[in-house]
């Protein structure tokens, strides 16, 4: 089991560590419940260090992000970064991931840390003659996020973090070291950063953010709370929400694919798109008592399947039960009645929204 | 880990406080860590005959589900409805605002086989 550079951070805290994508990561510190409210109403700092950042670089690395990718890279400017997806051939998805322009011929790729080695390969196999590197055990990624995130890392820099836009970021001075990025993404819904820093200093940076984050109401966050957080935003979970059989037309991840230029299984993606598809990735709230799981059949009234949920739990700020779910097209308007099929009960539960949780 | 010396407990992590011929059941302080925040807590199993290790309820948490168990045979003859509204009792108070059920006793021998606060202790160090 690998850790990452805050691993004794995470014991000296208390933290319930579990596995985790061949890590071992804090899956709560005090609660998931008051974890996720004090990043909704304060600050709190995620380790997510196990995920995967590979770099891109050499005349031959934009040709190569754009045949991979569904965005279309080209828009990218230096400072710029934009969500996306990895097309496999079959219609499905390797894995969603963040593009970073670096500079001019230099990319890096964010990655979910159980797909590391799968993209790298993916990304190896389609690659003629781009510059490629893997960083990811030697990069810690902090995710600081929350309404006070901004003041808080403002104290460190004497960059102007109020000049950094959302999906942009800037390479600084942060905390008295060189070279920190300092990204404007989050997982959360609630504003806030993501530091990437070199494991080697991650410690010294995690150390002043928490020194400073008292006054702040900072405290640190597991992965529990980072899904509880994802799930009221209604942002995709790869392995969840997404995977490798099921189609980003049908995810909701239109809106990242751009036919601007080529990429793998483009034509039957832009086929689905225009002809429109059967199932589609809703969200749904629960009227009855009951929590839904991943693989809870969704069914109707008469108790035939009709589709299956992907994600759920118990919304720790809106307070209701929540989850997303595929069902077929026609039942995917908000208003639509559906039932969860849960320990042979049938629960109802009407399609709402997304986000299901509103700043 | 607190576990209270005057009551009885399973390997399953609930604990058995018996007044009489009525077994009062909850989980124990160990569970409820484990669990994390509890968020529901389902049984509908008043006024059924159950036999020892039959599935009497569930316990939701963020994160997981899992079953609750009769410690011993009986009737449920209650459930503590204030769980309803506020699950978190179980966190808060595993062995008094937390308690879950009330079971009629059937086999009185059956209590022989619960696990000593000693036991119980050592099971989960």
């Amino acid at each position: 089991m690998k850790k990452t550079a805050l691993f004794k951070k995470h014991q000296e805290l208390g933290a319930k560590m579990v596995p985790f994508a061949g890590y071992e990561m804090p899956v709560q510190y005090k609660g998931v419940n008051i974890e996720h409210q004090t990043v909704r109403d304060h600050v709190g700092m995620f380790d997510v260090s196990h995920m995967g950042e590979f770099i891109l670089s050499g005349p031959n690395a934009l040709d190569l992000i754009q045949k991979v990718s569904s965005n279309d890279a080209a828009k990218l400017f230096p400072g710029r970064a934009q969500y996306a997806y990895l097309p496999n051939e079959n219609g499905g998805v390797v894995d969603d991931l963040i593009i970073y322009m670096i500079e001019e011929e230099k990319y890096m790729l964010v990655v979910n840390a159980s797909n590391i080695e799968k993209d790298w390969n993916w990304i190896s196999k389609h690659n003629d003659n781009a510059e490629m590197k893997n960083i990811s055990d030697d990069m810690s990624l902090l995710a600081i996020q929350g309404p006070k995130a901004i003041s808080l890392l403002q104290e460190l820099t004497n960059e102007n973090l109020n000049e950094i836009s959302f999906y942009h970021f800037k390479t600084m001075n942060f905390a008295g070291l060189d070279d920190i990025i300092v990204s404007a993404t989050g997982y959360t819904g609630s504003g806030g950063f993501e530091l990437y820093v070199p494991n080697a200093s991650a410690a010294e940076v995690w150390d002043k953010i928490m020194e400073i984050g008292p006054k702040y109401g900072l405290e640190p966050i597991g992965l529990a709370a980072r899904d509880t957080l994802r799930l009221e935003m209604g942002y995709c979970l790869y392995g969840n929400d997404i995977d490798e059989s099921t189609s980003p037309i049908q995810a909701g991840l239109g809106w990242v694919t751009k036919f601007t230029k080529s990429f793998i299984n483009d034509d039957d993606i832009k086929l689905e798109k225009e002809n429109g598809v059967s199932r589609k990735l809703i969200g749904f709230e629960l009227l009855e008592r009951g929590i839904p799981r991943k693989g809870y059949n969704i069914i109707d009234e008469n108790g035939n399947t009709i589709g299956v949920v992907t994600s759920g739990t118990m919304g720790p700020s809106v307070k209701k039960s929540i989850g997303l779910g595929y069902v077929e097209a026609d039942l995917a308007k908000p208003g639509s009645k559906i039932y969860l099929s849960i320990r042979n009960k049938s629960i109802s539960a009407e399609v709402v929204k997304l986000p299901f949780y509103k700043r | 880990m607190n576990v209270p010396k005057d009551l009885k407990y399973t390997k399953d992590h609930e604990w058995v406080k018996i007044e009489d011929d009525i077994a009062i059941v909850g989980v124990t302080d160990f569970a409820q860590g484990e669990l994390g925040d509890i968020v529901y807590v389902e049984v509908e199993t008043v006024d059924e005959e159950l036999d020892r290790e039959e599935v009497f309820g569930t316990v939701e948490a963020v994160k997981t589900v899992s079953d609750l168990f009769m410690p011993i045979s009986g009737e449920v003859i209650e459930f503590n409805e204030s769980l309803e509204e506020t699950p978190e009792k179980v966190n808060e108070d595993p062995y008094g605002k937390g308690w879950m059920i009330k079971i009629k006793i059937t086999d009185s021998s059956e209590l022989e086989d619960l696990l000593s606060p000693e036991d119980y202790e050592s099971s989960i160090s």
